[in-house]
């Protein structure tokens, strides 16, 4: 299998950089716990950003990762070695989309444990579905990852491409504003955000004991964005290069 | 002859460079055919079109009787880029069992390219931490490990230990005594004798196509280095 092989290959290869490995499963409990703090008086805010953050953290940091590794296959040559084998686009970019998303699971599941247990972070709807919902957006990161490590051709492009993905969303989530109080056109271009769709199912969590249904759907078009994504990635990849 | 390469009429132009300019070619099936030329001659780009990762703006290709690309040729043909290609946060046995997994190898396989290239002893040390030889001998050893029928080197030889090199060739020459189709491409003259053909290209175009001894006898010379500039010479004269 190809594809095995290939997560494999990709996951063996993290292995070998512990300290990448360290600071995956490590900084986002660290920032959860210094919201912690800023929030000391206040625990409804920080449950409220604590969530959010939850959700936030690992598509960043996954986008970062993904889009770097894909640039790397680019520039060290391996890319276009392998498209002369019997590699299928599908089997690296789901090879990436697995093996980073397992890799987001680690790291979902490690902070929102800490919050949870240690600094008491309260979510009606269980830890389990803020995982759910933080390794959704983790994909969707690896996913446009993928994708913008298409338009790069330097790191220092790729590097760009995270304040210009992630910074729009970030701040049209519904984070800073709440999404219903935004003008009339900047609520449409958060609506089409998919970070907007996390933030909502992370805060239907958070209020609701039992999975709601607009939380179900927001975790549909996450899913879906995910796979736009990968689809378009998928595209843009070229076997044949100028 | 049986010919595992035939290009006719291929033009490649990189960014607003026309780098080969309807260049023809045939490549016998069984032979070590030597790519020679000087850097920017176009030798990296024609190994590019034959191994299918090269946009082409004219001309046709064919492969081991499929049109260059196509994707049952994926699983015949081996390649070695000219930088080492290889993951260099994985150890030079990750790196062949990978390559291996994609031809549906197993460990067997991988072991044994990482041997042929002598390796063995430097086996579980990460590419990262390899020489500049080692890396590129790693590189070769990915490149073989899917029993290729046709194997298209660029530069696999430079920064070799003398010796190294000699047993290289050697290894070129049994797989292409086995049925193996080697394309390499050299700026090294006295690895040019060891070839059954000779391909001599500058600035994109092909200045001889024949034996090493048909070289020397067309340009008068012994020498394959005066050899190649006599032709050049010969080649520019009629040009103007």
């Amino acid at each position: 299998m190809i594809l095995a092989s290939t997560i494999r290959r990709i996951l063996t290869q993290l292995r070998h950089d512990p300290r990448t490995i360290a600071l995956i499963v490590v900084v986002p409990t660290l920032l959860i716990t210094l919201i912690y703090f800023m929030y000391d008086d206040q625990p409804r805010v920080f449950d409220r950003i604590a969530l959010t953050m939850l959700g936030i953290f690992p598509f960043i940091v996954m986008f970062l990762i993904t889009s770097i590794a894909m640039l790397r296959e680019r520039t060290s040559g391996t890319l276009e070695r392998l498209f002369t084998t019997p590699v299928g686009k599908l089997d690296l970019l789901f090879g990436y989309g697995i093996a980073f998303g397992g890799a987001a699971a680690i790291q979902a599941g490690v902070a929102a444990g800490f919050a949870y247990w240690v600094l008491d972070m309260n979510a009606a709807g269980g830890l389990g579905l803020v995982v759910l919902i933080a390794v959704a957006n983790a994909v969707l990161g690896v996913a446009l990852g993928l994708l913008c490590s298409a338009f790069a051709r330097t790191e220092f492009q790729a590097v760009q491409f995270m304040p210009l993905v992630v910074a729009p969303q970030l701040l049209l989530c519904g984070l800073f504003v709440p999404r219903e109080r935004m003008v009339g056109w900047l609520q449409g271009v958060s609506d089409v955000l998919p970070m907007s769709y996390s933030v909502q199912a992370l805060t239907e969590v958070g209020a609701h004991s039992e999975p709601t249904g607009t939380m179900w759907r927001d975790l549909a078009i996450v899913l879906g964005a995910v796979v736009v994504a990968l689809a378009v990635g998928a595209a843009t990849l070229r076997r044949r290069t100028g | 002859m049986d010919t595992a390469i035939e290009v006719t009429g291929l033009v490649v132009r990189r960014g607003k460079k026309t780098v080969l300019d309807h260049f023809d070619c045939a490549v016998p099936r069984g032979s070590v055919t030597g790519l020679l030329g000087p850097s920017g001659s176009g030798k990296t780009t024609l190994m590019r079109t034959v191994v299918g990762v090269q946009v082409v703006a004219a001309g046709t290709v064919t492969v081991l009787g499929s049109p260059a690309g196509s994707p049952v040729l994926r699983s015949k043909i081996g390649y070695l880029t000219q930088a080492p290609s290889i993951y260099a946060d994985l150890t030079v046995r990750e790196n062949a069992r990978y390559f291996a997994s994609l031809y549906r190898l197993g460990r067997d396989a991988a072991d044994n390219a990482v041997e042929t290239v002598g390796l063995t002893g430097a086996a579980n040390q990460l590419v990262a931490d390899l020489s500049g030889g080692q890396r590129s001998r790693a590189s070769l050893a990915c490149a073989i490990v899917g029993r290729p029928e046709l194997l298209v080197l660029d530069e696999p030889t430079v920064g070799q230990d003398p010796v190294l090199r000699d047993e290289l060739w050697a290894h070129f020459r049994r797989m292409a005594a086995d049925g193996t189709t080697v394309l390499v491409s050299s700026h090294v003259m006295d690895e040019a004798n060891r070839c059954d053909r000779l391909l001599l290209i500058r600035e994109g175009v092909l200045i001889a196509d024949d034996t090493p001894a048909g070289v020397k006898k067309a340009a008068g010379s012994d020498d394959l280095d005066q050899a190649f500039l006599n032709l050049i010479r010969a080649h520019e004269k009629v040009a103007a």
